[in-house]
């Protein structure tokens, strides 16, 4: 059976140019970068080509890249160096619907006497400027808000935001994870102080991200020890995954425009072919300021595991923001600010897809959805109510 | 991903019995919407009052599905007494085990057979005196305390994966821990050896032929069993008693009190509604 894969938000297939351009730092070019000798030193010089390939991508300087382990490690090391060189102040400011990378560091640093304010979303999934500024306070170290929301799409005015913060003095830090390699990001044109980046997302390998700091930004260490990235990040570089997310970034910045008009198409040939045959469904997140490649429908009535799971019988992968597929019982904390009912939150299907998807593949998707939601449906108690009661209006 | 037992996946992928029964001797619906899963049960008895069909409707994941398909498959042919004594455990053994925090899957099924039977039965609502503790997803002390007891479970988070309850906003956790304590607290499951049904039944049976029939007889009033449902003994009033007004205080600080000394602390005695 093949395999098509519409979770590109949860992870995606590394692309054999990117495979390619690291398989000699595996058995051949294993050299430490560190080294004196040529053997070592040589790799340093390929992870100089990719910092500067990576800082092309966000229109950066190379030396405001640090090469880090993961989204997650860069989102921990901007907000504990944010705090840590404003000693002084105990506020951080985020949102309701971040990544559990912030969502649960900042409920830890709230137990640790830290003040939290999570910036509440309206029913599209967008946040309030104006409460942003009204929240900002002397005592405010850092405004952390993600850039693309991974399981909407919805997408944050974060650099109008990270002005705002500037003007009162205010670190900003985005997770740029979802969004980086899929819409541009330019840090010449705004005033964002701290980037998380993560490769495995824009078809590099798992294991490598990236820490965007700003040229001037005091900053302040996670991992302490060796010297590499300037001693901002210690440890030795993963190198061939530091080559490959070079790489990636490189082929990222060549098919933005394709990002943006096919693969933006075809969610949306996706996305209305769906509504369009199966009722009671409805689309959660604003469909404008929307990563062009996540839809996340919400089918009434249906539990998503159970949806998952049939389309898995068919190799279709995507994921739920479904309590059942968490682990814990309720829905999605990101469905559950932006108000969506519990009913529709349990039913909820996030498609995102990449731009090795086809167009046969999205065809095969709408043919065989409808069938597997009225197969659900007709298992639930709820259905038949739910079917009259419209009926009778 | 869960790890579902191939039983699981088959019964989720070609569930039995899925629908509903058209007059049916007995009907059930638990969970709702708002919690993820809900059951609908319906079953249809034959003229020996053996479950002759039942079928379910579920919204839920692929382990709330499956449960209920085998839980119908399972009750097919029983009297309504011997399904009673399916447990939710039952339910996941036949299945080949559900992953823990996917046992409450199970535990719906027990809930939906026993409001199924209590609806064939008319009898009143179950467990009189239960108070909800956890408010998000409607669990009461007594459903907290039988899977405690039930399933030896030690955590607020086993009860969790058990009966929701503490899933939610989590503000009813202590009242869980106390719960579990009382109910660990209790000396007999160390002092005495665990009864099966059957063995229960039976003691309960001998008690009441032995302790307490001859004193009732004696005033010119009987008892009889009507079912036995975990520790809850429900009896019918015969003779003198039947037109006592006391009745209900003899079956309190008499009957059950034999009980409670011979059988377990746990009994308790309820008299059929008239």
């Amino acid at each position: 059976m093949s395999i098509i894969y519409l979770d590109n938000n949860a992870t995606t297939q590394v692309s054999e140019e990117v495979q390619e351009t690291m398989m000699p730092y595996f058995r051949e070019l294993y050299g430490n970068p560190s080294s004196m000798h040529t053997f070592g030193g040589q790799v340093g010089r390929e992870i100089r080509t990719a910092r500067e390939r990576v800082a092309a991508l966000l229109d950066a300087l190379p030396e405001e890249i640090i090469f880090t382990s993961c989204g997650t490690e860069s989102d921990n090391t901007a907000i504990r160096s944010a705090l840590a060189i404003h000693p002084d102040r105990k506020h951080i400011i985020t949102s309701r619907v971040e990544h559990p990378a912030i969502h649960v560091l900042c409920a830890q640093l709230a137990m640790q006497g830290y003040r939290i304010t999570e910036l509440p979303v309206d029913k599209n999934g967008l946040i309030d400027l104006e409460n942003l500024e009204k929240n900002l306070t002397p005592d405010t170290a850092v405004v952390s808000l993600m850039w693309g929301n991974n399981e909407t799409g919805v997408i944050f005015p974060v650099e109008k935001a990270a002005q705002m913060a500037h003007e009162k003095g205010v670190l900003f830090h985005t997770d740029a994870v979802q969004s980086a390699g899929k819409i541009p990001v330019n840090m010449k044109t705004n005033v964002i102080d701290m980037l998380s980046m993560s490769g495995h997302k824009l078809h590099a390998p798992k294991g490598i991200g990236i820490l965007y700091v700003r040229r001037g930004t005091r900053f302040s260490p996670f991992l302490i020890g060796g010297h590499q990235e300037k001693g901002r990040r210690g440890g030795t570089e993963n190198t061939p995954g530091i080559i490959g997310l070079g790489k990636a970034c490189e082929l990222a910045d060549k098919n933005m425009q394709k990002e943006n008009t096919e693969v933006k198409r075809l969610r949306d040939k996706l996305e209305k072919e769906l509504l369009a045959r199966i009722p009671q469904s409805r689309v959660n997140g604003d469909t404008v300021n929307r990563l062009p490649n996540t839809t996340n429908i919400s089918f009434e009535y249906v539990e998503g595991e159970a949806i998952l799971l049939l389309m898995n019988e068919l190799g279709i992968c995507a994921s739920s923001g479904s309590a059942c597929t968490s682990g814990s019982l309720q829905p999605s904390h990101v469905l559950r600010a932006m108000g969506v009912p519990f009913t529709m939150a349990h039913g909820s299907i996030r498609f995102s897809l990449s731009i090795y998807n086809t167009e046969k593949e999205i065809d095969f998707v709408i043919e065989k959805m409808p069938a597997i939601i009225e197969r659900l449906r007709g298992m639930s108690p709820y259905w038949n109510t739910a079917q009259s009661s419209c009926a009778s209006k | 991903m869960w790890e579902y037992t191939d039983k699981v996946k088959e019964h989720f992928l070609n569930p039995r019995n899925v629908g509903e029964i058209e007059n049916p001797d007995g009907v059930a619906e638990v969970g709702s919407l708002a919690c993820g899963d809900a059951l609908k049960l319906t079953f249809k008895l034959d003229e020996n009052k053996k479950i002759k069909d039942a079928k379910f409707k579920t919204f839920g994941c692929a382990s709330a599905i499956a449960s209920s398909s085998a839980l119908t498959e399972m009750i097919k042919g029983m009297t309504v007494e011997e399904a009673l004594k399916v447990t939710n455990q039952d339910i996941a053994g036949y299945l080949g085990g559900l992953p823990d925090e996917k046992m409450h899957c199970s535990v719906m099924g027990k809930q939906a057979l026993e409001k199924a039977v209590e609806n064939y039965r008319g009898a009143p609502p179950l467990e009189a005196g239960a108070k909800i503790i956890c408010e998000c997803f409607g669990v009461t002390d007594k459903e907290i305390e039988r899977a405690v007891r039930e399933n030896n479970l030690s955590t607020v988070e086993d009860v969790t994966n058990y009966t929701k309850a503490g899933g939610g906003c989590g503000n009813c956790h202590d009242a869980i821990q106390q719960i579990i304590d009382q109910v660990r607290s209790e000396p007999k499951t160390d002092t005495k050896p665990k009864l099966t049904n059957i063995q229960k039944i039976r003691l309960i049976e001998e008690t009441i032929e032995r302790e307490i029939r001859p004193s009732l007889k004696h005033d010119g009033g009987d008892i009889e069993i009507i079912d036995i449902i975990g520790n809850r003994v429900i009896v019918a009033t015969r003779g003198a008693c039947s037109t006592c007004k006391a009745s209900d205080i003899t079956l309190k600080h008499f009957v059950e009190h034999r009980l409670k000394e011979f059988v377990s602390p746990d009994i308790v005695v309820e008299e059929v509604a008239k």
